[in-house]
């Protein structure tokens, strides 16, 4: 296959858009794609303070290391769930990225704060693991956000992230859910920082392309507790559609993109944690129910790496 | 050729088109991107006898 820009030798064929391209044209294609949902959806400015959620995979070491070759300046944020080997490879991949992009990254112990991995934690409040960490990775990201004056907090999610996510909440109606997606959430001042999402519209393949062809290292593994999970048996269904008839995933994020600016629903009202000021639906957020509940007494502090800074000074840092 | 997939490595006596090696394993180009000796290539390349394969799956989430 030829690419179609150069006519050299393609890496990949995109049936999505009928072409294949090499990789110093793939890389232009993707970063240019990337460029333009920032600035369509307005994401954020050159000049803002940024911090990704990074997990050591490939679409938040992509969304990282694209970010800095675009010349925003990001951070990065990972929540260490405590999951042994698996967490400990995946801080390994995201600090050898902090050393070759020169940033930040900002790490939070879950082991550190409730003497417990996130298994442990998700029996004691008796929520399936996925649950607990979605719920804590959630306030900790904002977290960092509001504390670091960050003023986007940007994550990987993908366009097979979005269409799985919006097949499943379709299929089963969740009203309150189904017309929240957006690549941009906007902040509540001073409580909820703007989430952004610039893969929104970047195919997992595509992002695993980019990584591979970028020579980004980044964990393979699947998270242990994520086996079972729902949006892997829709994405295996939409990507059964997908290879028969190509571009389909696109055609379904987009076109929910078009109609959701027609079909708002009305907001549950929120109150604010009296303890911490999040975002929740009575007096006290999750979170601090559940530091009081396993009686957290270091609360949340967050480590420090200094990725390519000499030696005596990348140390954790509390 | 020396096929790594799914955390094992299998041996492939034939030499075969990309696509034809995805059929024989069972999965989808959606799903996998294939990548012979240190190149991503195209469902079209065709593979030869001594060649080092690393299908990848693309797909993760929970």
């Amino acid at each position: 296959m030829k690419c179609r820009v150069c006519g050299g030798e393609a890496c990949i064929s995109l049936r999505a858009y009928n072409t294949a391209l090499c990789r110093d044209d793939f890389i232009s294609f993707l970063e240019k794609r990337v460029s333009a949902t920032i600035q369509k959806y307005r994401l954020f400015e050159k000049d803002e303070p940024l911090v990704v959620a990074v997990s050591g995979g490939k679409d938040s070491l992509s969304v990282w290391h694209l970010l800095s070759k675009l010349d925003y300046k990001a951070d990065g944020v990972y929540v260490d769930l405590g999951i042994g080997d698996y967490s400990e490879v995946s801080l390994a991949k995201i600090k050898q990225m902090a050393d070759r992009l020169e940033r930040t990254v900002h790490v939070l112990h879950v082991r550190d704060i409730f003497e417990k991995g996130i298994d442990e934690v998700a029996r004691v409040i008796r929520r399936v693991p996925c649950s607990a960490c979605g719920m804590i990775k959630r306030y900790v990201m904002n977290r960092i956000c509001v504390d670091k004056g960050y003023t986007a907090l940007v994550t990987g999610h993908n366009l097979d992230d979005e269409a799985a996510a919006l097949f499943g909440n379709v299929l089963y109606w969740k009203d309150e859910y189904l017309w929240k997606k957006s690549p941009l959430l906007e902040a509540k001042e001073g409580h909820l920082s703007r989430k952004v999402k610039p893969l929104f519209l970047c195919s997992e393949r595509e992002m695993a392309a980019y990584a591979v062809l970028s020579g980004i290292d980044y964990i393979y593994d699947e998270c242990p507790f994520s086996r079972n999970a729902k949006s892997l048996e829709y994405k295996a269904i939409l990507n059964k559609l997908e290879g028969e008839s190509p571009g389909t995933k696109l055609q379904f994020v987009k076109g929910y993109l078009r109609k959701v600016k027609i079909s708002p629903v009305e907001p549950r009202e929120l109150s604010y944690c009296g303890t911490c000021g999040y975002p929740c639906y009575g007096d006290k957020c999750n979170m601090c129910r559940l530091l009081e509940r396993l009686k957290s007494v270091k609360g949340m502090e967050f480590a420090e790496y200094n990725g390519g800074c000499p030696d005596e000074s990348k140390a954790m840092m509390t | 050729m020396k096929v790594e997939f799914d955390g094992m490595t299998h041996e492939v006596d034939k030499s075969m088109e990309v696509s034809r090696l995805l059929q024989q394993f069972s999965v989808s180009r959606e799903t996998h991107l294939v990548v012979v000796n240190d190149r991503l290539v195209t469902e079209d390349h065709r593979l030869k006898k001594d060649d080092h394969v690393r299908l990848i799956r693309v797909v993760s989430g929970g």
